[in-house]
């Protein structure tokens, strides 16, 4: 674990991430300027790292509703504005990028952090990136694969010697600058079923797991066949840090909860993905078995705890600013999740 | 509410006729309501590559993205190769997962014999079902020997055709009442 630069004495961490998305604020049906939104996030960083928060991500998505493209570039301001805080992609659309220019990014914004960055590495799940960066979606699997192999080795070799399909090759090569100590933490972005968890494991990398809603119960089997993958490899898995993810929204009471995220996620389901978030299944959402984060202060400590029985994570990343939440919202979501809920969750993780 | 007439096929001329039909007969029976045929012998549609509905162009927006914006479909299907032609299987490619969600689908199939008269049972509905349609559940079988000229000659088939709309209208009608409720229920 601290190799990727967990304690996890210090009980289960704490993140916020965005996907970066630029959408109306459905209640107002106006939509706040890339700049200012890019601003927010700054901001809304500075405020997490004050609420005791240990983790701010900054994903990229390459299309329409979408202002982080340069997600790097705002993770770097994200460092020189904050002090303490991790700082992580949520997540890097590899595929689309030579990992030799990632890894120089992020080697850049742990220099500029003084040792605070991680790369979360993912294949996307919009296809945006993929037709304007000139990717063909044929390879989606493999050009994935042979990449996270090429950072991984990046970050583990002085000199890279490497040769593959999709990149020219390399010899002897020093990648510069290198990171603060040597390495930094670099994670596998998956989503909810189990075939990607597994090529996780098979790779003994740690693993982001995206646990957007229904039965937290169903993602056990991603879990799971992670750390089963990761043995059969070869490697411990109790000491592969795994994160799981999701959309999240507290208040007072649970109908303020409801009636606070719904729009936005409606709102957002609509514009990414051409259909609405279904009614009946929010109304599920605040049960402590569903992985969908929104309720009040207790409901919500409860579901981490939940799923920290069931999942043993070291780390809960949550995505409060989906769908044109107005900048309040999200302080208010920070304000609850420092005073609150991170104490609550330390009190019953932490040795 | 807004109805979308589906010809689900680009050659022959059976569902096409059919589909005419069902619009007629909506225009005449319910002029409140708002009908749209989308006969996809008179659009260039694309394949299905992974994109969203909305983020193609021309003719293959236009046809996804009316579809989307109804609140109920009959969906005419010729069979081909004892199955749903390529050409309806890729409107489903194009759209999202739960597309159907809260819309009433119901079927019109057309076929040169009755040899195969369960293929909308056992291929499309099942389809239907898995994108959330409700369904209704029956639907009108029409075979060759019911047309005779681009005309529907036969009286059975037309009262059929009746009660399929009816039957779409009232259940759309109904399923709007059981949202209504939940709504009031969820407050959120």
């Amino acid at each position: 674990m601290e190799k990727y630069r967990i304690n996890p004495s210090n009980g289960m961490e704490f993140g916020l991430y965005s996907l970066g998305d630029h959408i109306e604020n459905p209640l107002t049906g106006e939509r706040i300027s890339a700049q200012q939104r890019i601003k927010e996030l700054i901001e809304a960083s500075k405020l997490a790292e004050e609420a005791g928060i240990a983790v701010f991500g900054v994903g990229e998505s390459h299309q329409t509703y979408f202002t982080t493209q340069a997600h790097s570039v705002v993770l770097g301001a994200i460092a020189q504005a904050t002090s303490k805080i991790k700082i992580s992609s949520s997540a890097t659309v590899l595929s689309v990028s030579d990992p030799v220019r990632v890894y120089e990014d992020f080697a850049t914004i742990d220099l500029i952090s003084d040792g605070r960055a991680e790369i979360v590495a993912g294949r996307g799940s919009r296809v945006g990136a993929y037709h304007l960066l000139g990717v063909d979606l044929q390879d989606y699997e493999e050009i994935f694969e042979e990449k996270l192999e090429l950072l991984k080795k990046i970050n583990e070799e002085k000199y890279v010697t490497w040769q593959g399909e999709f990149r020219p090759p390399l010899k002897n090569a020093e990648i510069l600058p290198q990171p603060l100590n040597g390495q930094l933490p670099i994670w596998r972005a998956v989503g909810g079923p189990p075939a990607s968890a597994i090529k996780a494991g098979y790779m003994g990398i740690p693993m982001m797991l995206t646990t957007l809603g229904g039965p937290a119960i169903n993602f056990k089997h991603s879990v799971d066949a992670y750390r089963e993958a990761a043995e059969s490899s070869g490697f411990d898995s109790k000491t592969l840090p795994i994160a799981t993810t999701s959309l999240f929204y507290v208040a007072d009471t649970t109908k303020e909860a409801l009636q606070g995220m719904y729009p936005h996620i409606n709102g957002g389901f609509q514009a990414i993905r051409g259909g609405g978030y279904p009614k009946q299944q929010f109304a599920q959402a605040p049960d402590t078995r569903d992985a969908l984060m929104v309720g009040s202060t207790q409901q919500i400590i409860e579901k981490i705890l939940y799923q920290y029985e069931l999942f043993g994570m070291q780390r809960f990343m949550a995505q409060i600013d989906f769908g044109g939440v107005p900048f309040e919202k999200i302080m208010k979501n920070i304000e609850v999740i420092g005073n609150d809920i991170i104490p609550a969750i330390k009190k019953y993780t932490a040795n | 509410m807004k109805i979308v007439a589906l010809a689900g096929s680009i050659i022959g001329s059976k569902t096409k006729t059919a589909m005419i039909k069902v619009r007629e007969m909506i225009e005449n029976k319910y002029p409140e309501h708002e009908v749209t045929l989308l006969d996809l012998a008179d659009y260039t549609l694309d394949f299905s590559d992974g994109r969203n509905y909305f983020e193609y162009d021309g003719d293959t927006k236009y046809v996804t993205e009316t579809i989307m914006g109804a609140d109920a479909i009959i969906i005419g299907t010729p069979t081909f190769q004892a199955s749903i032609p390529a050409t309806l299987k890729n409107i489903f490619d194009l759209l999202p997962v739960s597309a159907f969600r809260d819309k009433v689908v119901s079927v019109v199939v057309t076929a040169g014999t009755a040899k195969h008269y369960l293929m909308a049972e056992q291929q499309l509905k099942p389809i239907l079902s898995y994108m959330k349609a409700h369904i209704v559940p029956s639907y009108v079988f029409i075979e060759e020997k019911d047309f005779l000229r681009k005309e529907i000659v036969n009286d059975d088939v037309l009262f059929r055709l009746e009660r399929l709309i009816e039957d779409t209208v009232l259940t759309s009608e109904a399923y709007e009442i059981i949202r209504a409720q939940k709504d009031e229920e969820y407050d959120f």
